[in-house]
């Protein structure tokens, strides 16, 4: 099941490559020459990004190696109890919007620790695929094409966030039980 | 809002590390974190050239335009403001694809195309639109078919089963995604 998957997943991209460009010969469009117009395009995009991608490395890397983020998860076990989580997912909670790598380290940790098909295993890797670094995507997404005021972007993304994280818990539960 | 969390983050992070006395960690990060942000922003410098150089031709031989004529209801609920033939609508799709497929890299680079985009529509150039907003939220709550990070590890630490968690996944991930385009829909109006 698993190398299946894996094959699909490998799959897509080289698929989309091949449609638009079989497309395009087609219809007579000078591939080479559209594709460099192009590239140099997202080139300019990818350079302007870089300051933002500096500012938010290092806000997050001083958060997280200081201790601050294990205090702040530590705080919010109280009202993620009355949730019904499990207490070793709060961090999970906490350090799925702040940082991608800090994340998958720490469903690596709870998976090794409490096995993967143990209940909290099983919530911490569902966790991890339903949701997104948010405060990295937004900064470089925003910060691209200079937007100041995000309007109800956090908010909302952060309320889909819990909502992720009780459905991941309720479904394990419900579906592994 | 981003100015007030970046200041609060660095400022109770440096307060942290004198509690902790880890005030050295904060020089290392300084300089690791920094170049491994360049380093990351190179390393996508390519794959966004590429996506965009597709992206140039399908938007020349016309495939842009019929793939969001197909997706246009879907589109139109979903982005209202955003006109029917516009590139935004293929950026957006073909990031949500590459996103499903958990291609991180090729989703980042189209959706920052979309979002350029989507600016090209903005009349207040410093202010997200509701499109944009929505955008974001759907990115963010990741509409991801196959996990297969944690399909990794999970298969490593000798689980029986690694993929059961796929359908907890696919539907913990509806459930997101969905709340967040209500909450969207809802807040957009003000």
């Amino acid at each position: 099941m698993y190398k299946i998957l894996n094959i699909v997943s490998i799959t897509a991209i080289p698929f989309m490559i091949t449609i638009i460009l079989v497309h395009g010969y087609i219809k007579g469009v000078k591939l080479y020459d559209t594709f460099v117009e192009g590239a140099s395009d997202g080139f300019k995009t990818a350079i302007k990004i870089m300051p933002y991608l500096i500012a938010i490395f290092l806000a997050i890397g001083i958060f997280k190696e200081s201790g601050a983020l294990d205090v702040f998860s530590r705080i919010l076990t109280i009202p993620g109890r009355l949730m019904g989580l499990p207490k070793e997912i709060i961090p999970l909670i906490v350090i799925k919007p702040i940082s991608g790598s800090g994340s998958l380290a720490m469903v690596k940790d709870l998976v090794y620790t409490y096995g993967p098909d143990s209940l909290i295993g099983r919530i911490a890797s569902t966790m991890m695929g339903s949701s997104e670094t948010i405060f990295y995507t937004m900064a470089i997404y925003f910060g691209a094409i200079g937007i100041k005021k995000s309007r109800h972007t956090l908010s909302c993304a952060l309320i889909a966030h819990i909502a992720g994280v009780i459905a991941s818990a309720v479904a394990c539960r419900i579906i592994f039980t | 809002m981003i100015n007030i969390i970046w200041f609060f983050m660095i400022v109770i992070g440096i307060i942290f590390s004198i509690i902790n006395c880890k005030l050295d960690t904060i020089n290392q990060v300084v300089l690791k974190n920094t170049g491994e942000a360049v380093a990351f922003a190179i390393g996508l410098t390519g794959i966004m050239a590429t996506w965009i150089g597709l992206m140039k031709i399908a938007e020349k031989s016309g495939l842009i335009r019929s793939i969001g004529k197909i997706l246009s209801p879907i589109l139109r609920f979903i982005f209202s403001d955003i006109p029917k033939d516009h590139l935004a609508n293929t950026a957006i799709i073909m990031n949500v694809v590459a996103n499903m497929f958990g291609a991180g890299n090729s989703a980042t680079a189209l959706g920052l195309k979309a979002m350029e985009e989507l600016q090209t529509l903005n009349d207040k150039k410093d202010t997200a639109t509701n499109a944009m907003a929505m955008f974001l939220v759907i990115n963010m709550s990741s509409v991801q078919l196959i996990p297969l990070t944690v399909l990794k590890i999970r298969s490593d630490a000798g689980s029986l089963n690694p993929t059961e968690i796929i359908s907890t996944t696919l539907i913990a991930t509806t459930v997101s995604t969905i709340v967040g385009i209500t909450a969207c829909k809802l807040m957009e109006r003000k």
